[in-house]
């Protein structure tokens, strides 16, 4: 079960950090979301993995699980979502006041400009500034 | 609680609170801020009055209270003989400096700004002087440092003030950091920060083997701040300051915080041979180099900047000597150094004042024009030249004393006092230049002003001054004797050897090496213009601060290079930059540790639905990565990745997590549903392989870390402090629900912490969407046009009927959440989502107008409370956000319990109602108004 949660948690974590180093603002919330999200299930399992056992106090229980990281894991939760929500608008706030979704705040970034000469299919971009 | 068990510390900060009412009080009146500085060196002298008697009969008074015990920073005041010789100097001095500047600014400079900067150097130097625990005496250093740079640079529209600002904040705080290094080793050696303990285990700090880095750092943080070779060259550029300040910081307090730690540390580090060549050595090349260059000093205060440095050096170098006899020597020039040198810089205002010059080339025959100042003028550079029946010369032969007493016991037995005698000469001759330059030597050449006297009052600091000048000069025991005497014996820890300071010791050596300097200084004069030619030809520009300038350049250059390395202005390079810097750390620490990488726990078996849902949920955390071009899609996948993770909450027995994860889960994925209709529906291909490459290189190296580092932990033991939380939720906490306990109770204030940052987060969100307009895609991914329906009507009333029901269950899970898996946070997700549902199915206004609370006053409310209970604890004196419980017997339900955290938790569940739905109906507004103009521009 660990190698599984391992796995889990590293496939997360690599998907997070490649679309955090993208070049438009999407993908990079997409990024960060998912990165929250492996911190999260790492932190709560700092605790160990427990199965079917409570975090409530009770009389007929024979053991608890660690209280401690599902306490931190709660809280990091609502944050994350209060980061993506930041994130987002302010994404948006780029788009408003740039014209454009890059990182930057390049119309064109190089790349990407090669791509347009390569390719001749039309990007969505221009799709819709024409 | 007597005054006199706080009133050291009171005497220390009392300045730094009058410095704000002195900057406030020049509104009114221009003299006001003058006022209230003087009265409050005057009030302060009254607060140490008190406790003066105690330490005249040779008590050390000592005043703490602990704070941070750990690392031993208790703030602890003392008042020895020492402390207080230098209290009274910075605050007599001060009184009459704050004297002289009201009549020295004039109507363009604001006096409060220069009042409040004064105070605050007060206080700060106070500090230093009657700091008992070391950290807080470094806390004080820096600053003195920052409020000398604000002083320094107080005519902020001369480029050479704010240029000898920076140098000596440069110069003074790189000093500074080093004796904080010094402080530090010295509390590692001896244990403790106290001086009184440090004092006491002189022998044990000698023999230690950090010794010599311990008395480097020290010895660096004296030298740069007193002015000392090699670091001497700030202090004439500080000159730039207003005169009243040089003749504050650079005559008898900054450049003397060096000198005090020099005595303090005395019997603590002194007594060795590193210390005698360190210190010795360093006096000795200021003292000759300050005298030699003041001679050739063409402006007033450039001359007197040189003569200060040469007087540091002297006091410096009977540190270095080492004997009893020289600390007395040493601590009576300072006293006297501070009393002429202070004159002769109010002086040399004056005349500026009065003639708009200070070059000597200029400056002739002033005589005539103000002879009151002149004489004043004469005697105190009398007693800097060290001409009989003044203090100066009292020290200076007690100085020759020392040096001939040092010399029998080296090899070079002449060495010392013909080097002494040397700087004598120069010290003779630039003192007759003062005079005779200035006041006598012709007419005034071109000067903008015709010199007159100035106002009365401008001359009585300077007439106090110098009559203290002559009073010690003639009768010396009567005014220094007993504050001389505390003062040494408090250096030595021991009691002060016999001395006499009489005027008369006979002839002997030193009134023979008096007389050749008098002589020989005289002469040099007569023949200076020839000098002046010789020096001008062969040592023109050699200066210290070509070196600093260079070296600041170079660091700038280099600075800059290294940032231009990483930072491209682009953000992709920068974000690698941070990913991969963090990731090559946390694989170097991996190989700090020589046990193997897994250890031996044992694993659980997986079942098979595990595995499903775990491969789900690779698969569609690779499709998000894959598909992330289709915007749409991947965020889809993305909400897969959500509801997966929240089921494995489910699994390992967290349902609290689950609960949490499901309703954010909601949130989030409708929330960036809303932002994604106003950005571009595809990702455009990104065309450079390399990049590609390397990023796909660092993710991975990103995942396999993450998973060997997981693994690491999963497969150990461990031992958990949960057992605390466990045993003490029902007890002291009043809750079953161990989580939801440690949440609200054990951990109030993080959790505080983090309402905070969400309701910060809405307001974040709710300002940059403040006035944004945003145009709507007029189609959308297929190139189809937007449905104009867009409240479906089933999902209207469905959405009405359940809001009840949701609502319901919000306050079901509020209620239970002390007990059962629930509370506070969760409630308040899912009474968002059944708000947020309302909005979507019938729209913003029809929501609206139905739901007439402002969700800033939601938040705002939650926090209000939250605090709130936190506040009433404390009122009740205990600490902050503690929280109790009883039970009541409802009717039909029966035995509840109440726990002052519901309070907290209700606190919790409005600010994230409040900022979830006013961060989502804010969105929400937006595409409302984008979808008006769409369906206007349509008709």
């Amino acid at each position: 079960m660990e190698w599984l949660i391992a796995s889990v948690i590293s496939v997360m974590t690599g998907c997070g950090v490649y679309l955090t180093l993208r070049a438009r603002t999407f993908p990079v919330v997409l990024g960060l979301t998912l990165l929250a999200y492996a911190v999260n299930v790492f932190l709560f399992s700092m605790g160990r993995l427990q199965i079917g056992i409570p975090a409530v106090i009770d009389p007929a229980a024979a053991a608890y699980t660690d209280p401690l990281p599902q306490a931190l894991v709660l809280t990091a939760i609502v944050i994350a979502f209060g980061m993506t929500a930041f994130l987002i608008v302010l994404a948006l706030k780029a788009r408003s006041e740039l014209g454009n979704d890059h990182v930057d705040g390049l119309h064109r970034s190089d790349d990407e400009l090669k791509a347009t000469k390569h390719n001749s299919t039309k990007t969505e971009t221009e799709r819709s500034q024409s | 609680m007597s005054l006199l068990s706080f009133n050291l510390p009171l005497a220390a900060l009392l300045p730094f609170a009058a410095a704000p009412l002195a900057a406030w009080s020049t509104r009114y009146n221009r003299l006001a801020s003058a006022w209230v500085a003087g009265l409050t060196t005057l009030l302060t002298l009254a607060i140490l009055f008190p406790s003066m008697q105690a330490v005249f009969a040779g008590e050390t008074l000592i005043q703490q209270w602990s704070w941070l015990p750990a690392i031993g920073f208790n703030i602890a005041f003392r008042l020895d003989g020492l402390a207080l010789l230098f209290a009274l100097l910075i605050l007599l001095i001060g009184l009459l400096v704050i004297f002289y500047a009201r009549y020295y600014l004039s109507a363009k400079d604001s006096m409060g700004r220069f009042y409040a900067y004064m105070l605050m150097f007060m206080g700060s130097m106070l500090g230093i002087v009657l700091s008992e625990n070391l950290l807080q005496l470094v806390v004080f250093w820096e600053l003195t440092s920052i409020t000398s740079f604000l002083l320094i640079s107080y005519w902020q529209h001369r480029q050479d003030a704010r240029q000898g600002a920076r140098m000596a904040l440069a110069i003074t705080g790189a000093g500074g950091l080093a004796l904080l290094g010094g402080v530090l080793l010295l509390g590692h050696i001896v244990g403790s920060y106290e001086l009184t303990q440090v004092l006491a285990s002189g022998d044990l700090i000698r023999g230690h083997d950090l010794y010599l880095p311990t008395l480097l750092l020290i010895l660096l943080g004296v030298f740069t701040k007193s002015a000392q070779f090699p670091f001497h060259f700030w202090l004439p550029h500080a000159m730039a300051a207003p005169t009243p300040v040089s003749a504050y910081l650079h005559s008898a307090t900054m450049v003397k915080a060096g000198i005090f730690l020099l005595a303090r540390f005395f019997p603590a580090l002194s007594g060795t041979p590193e210390w005698s060549w360190l210190v010795g050595t360093a006096g000795m090349l200021t003292l000759l180099i300050g005298a030699y260059v003041a001679l050739f000093k063409h402006d007033l205060k450039g001359l007197l900047a040189y003569s200060t440095l040469s007087h540091l050096g002297l006091i410096t170098l009977l540190f270095g000597f080492g004997s009893q006899m020289a600390l007395v020597a040493a601590i009576f020039h300072i006293i006297n150094h501070a009393t002429f040198k202070g004159s002769l810089f109010m002086v040399a205002g004056i005349i500026d004042h009065e003639s708009g010059s200070r070059d000597m080339r200029k400056l002739n025959g002033l005589f005539k024009m103000m002879p009151h100042t002149a004489m004043l003028a004469m005697i105190a550079a009398a007693a800097m030249a060290g001409v009989p029946l003044l203090n100066g010369f009292l020290s200076k032969e007690m100085f020759f004393e020392q040096a001939i007493s040092a010399s029998d016991t080296t090899l070079a037995a002449w060495t010392i006092p013909a080097l002494v005698t040397l700087a004598a000469i120069f010290s003779v001759a630039y003192s007759l230049r003062f005079i005779h330059d200035v006041f006598f030597n012709g007419e005034p050449i071109d000067l903008p002003k015709t010199p007159h006297e100035p106002p009365r009052f401008m001359k009585i600091p300077v007439d106090i001054l110098v009559v203290l000048c002559l009073i010690v000069g003639v009768a010396p025991m009567l005014l220094i004797g007993p504050i001389l005497s505390v003062a040494v014996a408090a250096s030595l820890q021991a009691p002060a050897p016999e001395f006499s300071l009489a005027i008369w010791h006979g002839f002997n050596l030193p009134l023979m090496m008096s007389f050749i300097a008098l002589v020989l200084g005289v002469a040099v004069y007569t023949v200076r213009h020839r000098l002046f030619a010789w020096h001008d030809r062969c040592l023109h520009g050699i200066e210290g601060k070509a070196v600093f300038d260079w070296l600041q350049w170079k660091t700038i250059r280099f600075a800059k290079k290294v940032t231009d390395y990483f930072d491209q202005t682009t953000l992709q390079p920068s974000v690698s930059w941070v990913i991969g810097g963090a990731l090559v750390l946390s694989i170097l620490t991996f190989f700090q540790f020589n046990s193997p990488l897994f250890g031996d726990r044992a694993l659980m078996e997986a079942d098979v639905i595990t595995i499903l849902m775990a491969l789900t949920l690779i698969v569609a955390s690779l499709l998000t990565v894959v598909l992330h071009h289709q915007r749409l899609t991947s965020l889809i996948s993305i909400g897969v990745v959500g509801l997966v993770v929240a089921l494995g909450f489910v699994k390992f027995s967290a349902p609290d997590l689950a609960l949490t994860q499901l309703s954010v889960e909601v949130v989030t994925i409708v929330l960036l549903l809303l932002a994604l209709f106003f950005l571009p529906q595809h990702t455009p291909q990104e065309r450079s392989y390399i990049r590609l490459s390397r990023d796909g290189i660092i993710s991975i190296s990103a995942a396999v870390a993450v998973f060997l580092l997981t693994m690491a932990v999963l497969s150990r033991e461990y031992t958990s402090i949960a057992n605390f939380f466990i045993e003490n939720a029902k007890p002291g906490g009043g809750g079953t629900n161990v989580v939801n306990v440690i949440l609200v109770d054990f951990r109030g204030f993080d959790t505080l912490g983090e309402i905070v940052v969400l309701a910060l987060a809405g307001l974040g969100v709710f300002a940059m969407l403040e006035g944004l307009k945003l145009a709507a895609p007029a189609k959308d991914v297929e190139g189809l046009e937007w449905s104009h329906d867009p409240h479906p009507p089933i999902m209207q009333t469905l959405t009405r009927l359940l809001f009840p029901l949701m609502l319901m269950v919000a306050v079901y899970i509020f209620l239970r959440g002390h007990n059962l898996p629930g509370g506070g946070f969760i409630a308040g997700l899912i009474a968002s989502v059944a708000l947020i549902s309302q909005y979507l199915a019938n729209g913003i206004d029809w929501t609206n107008e139905r739901l007439r609370t402002d969700m800033h006053r939601v938040m705002w409310l939650g926090l209000l409370i939250a605090t709130g209970t936190g506040v009433v604890s404390m009122l009740l004196s205990y600490p902050f956000l503690t929280s109790a419980f009883t039970y009541l017997n409802w009717p039909v339900v029966g035995k509840f319990e109440v726990a002052s955290a519901i309070a907290f938790d209700l606190g919790v569940f409005l600010v994230v109602v409040g900022a979830t739905v006013m961060i989502l109906v804010e969105l929400g507004k937006l595409s409302h108004a984008a979808h008006f103009i769409n369906v206007e521009d349509i008709k």
